[in-house]
């Protein structure tokens, strides 16, 4: 150890880093040649950062890129239909639109809980249940909400139950559809079939009586 | 080349994916390269690096453009690495006694494990050699020598990368010249 080392050591850095005055040069180099413990330092460091510098370069392996291609997360389609939106106002509308008519429609399904029917002469109430007594003729469509429907005797139209179940009689006669719903998307799908047909009258279609 | 990558960069922001592909081609040996010396495996070497392009990729919108890109690409990749090296660090205190030993503690431990013996050191290739010095330098020296000596780069960018003032990267590179001195002093 010798009494020097500190301020020779911050500059023998200054000299390392590249960050040194011409002064400071020539001082450190006047110290070097006279001080043979700090000069073998320097040579320590000097050494030390060519070894360093020695090491050839590191190279990559082989399908390193395709490697982080692969990684990448799939965002193409994402950001495919963003720009889509972005460029084709309308279409984003009629998504929004699309949206949020769904939505009422969604819960209107589920918060409609109370047992309804579409009002016909000769239906028999029981419970939650409707009958259509044997040897009647309902004419008209029967629609049942939240309810079941038996049907002993005829119904001249279609038949929908949403949310309920059917019983059929061996008497029964229906010379419509049957169709039961019990899911929202038949939900909504039988109110957009609804829908349609109020806008594009048909000659066969009656209109319901709620 | 900052032109072409922000050309590139600009491409993949607007969602062209394989856009990316010519700026990992460009950018793969320098992030490789200072993940391996960082973390001296091959293995995790790949994996942190392809981690860190990856990265780059989803967080691409935050990148400056103003700003050299190769600079916020090191960044991630040596936050990578720093974060792995210390998920590897053992949870026990160097410290705490080692049990059945009377007495010696877990420095004996490392002394006796850490260390080679001289003969074996000096038949070491120069690049085995370069990494096993490395890797007995400190985390916090260890990545600015690592900068300053294998990617060659300027103080102040290794300042930028690193987020510290550049007196610290200063003192960091100074005092991890001293160990690797002394590291090789003393064999």
């Amino acid at each position: 150890m010798n009494t020097c080392q500190q301020p020779v050591i911050h500059l023998m850095h200054a000299y390392l880093d590249g960050d040194i005055s011409r002064d400071e040069e020539q001082a450190l180099q006047q110290h070097l040649s006279s001080c043979p413990q700090c000069n073998d330092m320097m040579e320590e460091f000097k050494m030390s950062e060519q070894l360093l510098q020695s090491a050839s370069p590191i190279r990559a392996p082989e399908g390193f890129v395709s490697g982080v291609m692969t990684r990448l997360p799939k965002e193409k389609s994402q950001a495919g239909i963003s720009r889509i939106l972005r460029r084709h106002p309308l279409i984003a509308a009629a998504a929004l639109f699309f949206l949020l008519m769904s939505a009422t429609l969604f819960s209107n399904f589920s918060n409609n809980q109370q047992f309804s029917f579409t009002k016909q002469p000769n239906l028999i109430i029981e419970g939650e249940t409707v009958v259509v007594p044997a040897g009647e003729i309902i004419k008209g469509d029967l629609v049942v909400k939240n309810g079941n429907v038996r049907i002993e005797g005829e119904v001249d139209g279609n038949v929908t139950v949403i949310r309920g179940s059917k019983y059929m009689a061996s008497t029964a006669v229906v010379t419509g559809s049957i169709e039961e719903i019990d899911e929202a998307f038949d939900w909504l799908w039988y109110k957009i079939k609804l829908f349609v047909k109020d806008v594009i009258p048909s000659s066969d279609s009656e209109p319901t009586t709620e | 080349m900052d032109e072409l990558v922000n050309k590139r960069i600009n491409q993949v922001l607007k969602g062209n994916q394989e856009a990316f592909e010519e700026i990992v081609t460009l950018f793969q040996q320098r992030l490789y390269q200072v993940c391996y010396r960082m973390l001296g495996n091959a293995q995790e070497a790949e994996d942190i690096a392809q981690e860190a392009f990856v990265r780059a990729y989803v967080n691409i919108h935050t990148y400056d453009q103003k700003r050299k890109f190769s600079t916020w690409l090191y960044r991630i990749a040596t936050n990578l690495c720093i974060d792995r090296i210390r998920k590897k660090k053992p949870d026990y205190y160097l410290d705490a006694t080692v049990p059945g030993t009377d007495g010696l503690n877990m420095y004996s431990q490392i002394a006796a494990t850490g260390d080679l013996p001289e003969e074996e050191i000096e038949r070491m290739e120069t690049q085995d050699r370069v990494q096993y010095e490395i890797s007995r330098l400190p985390d916090k020296y260890r990545t600015v020598i690592i900068l300053r000596y294998m990617e060659e780069l300027p103080l102040q960018e290794i300042s930028d990368i690193l987020e510290l003032p550049l007196g610290t990267v200063k003192t960091r590179v100074h005092r991890g010249r001293e160990a690797l001195r002394k590291q090789m002093g003393n064999m």
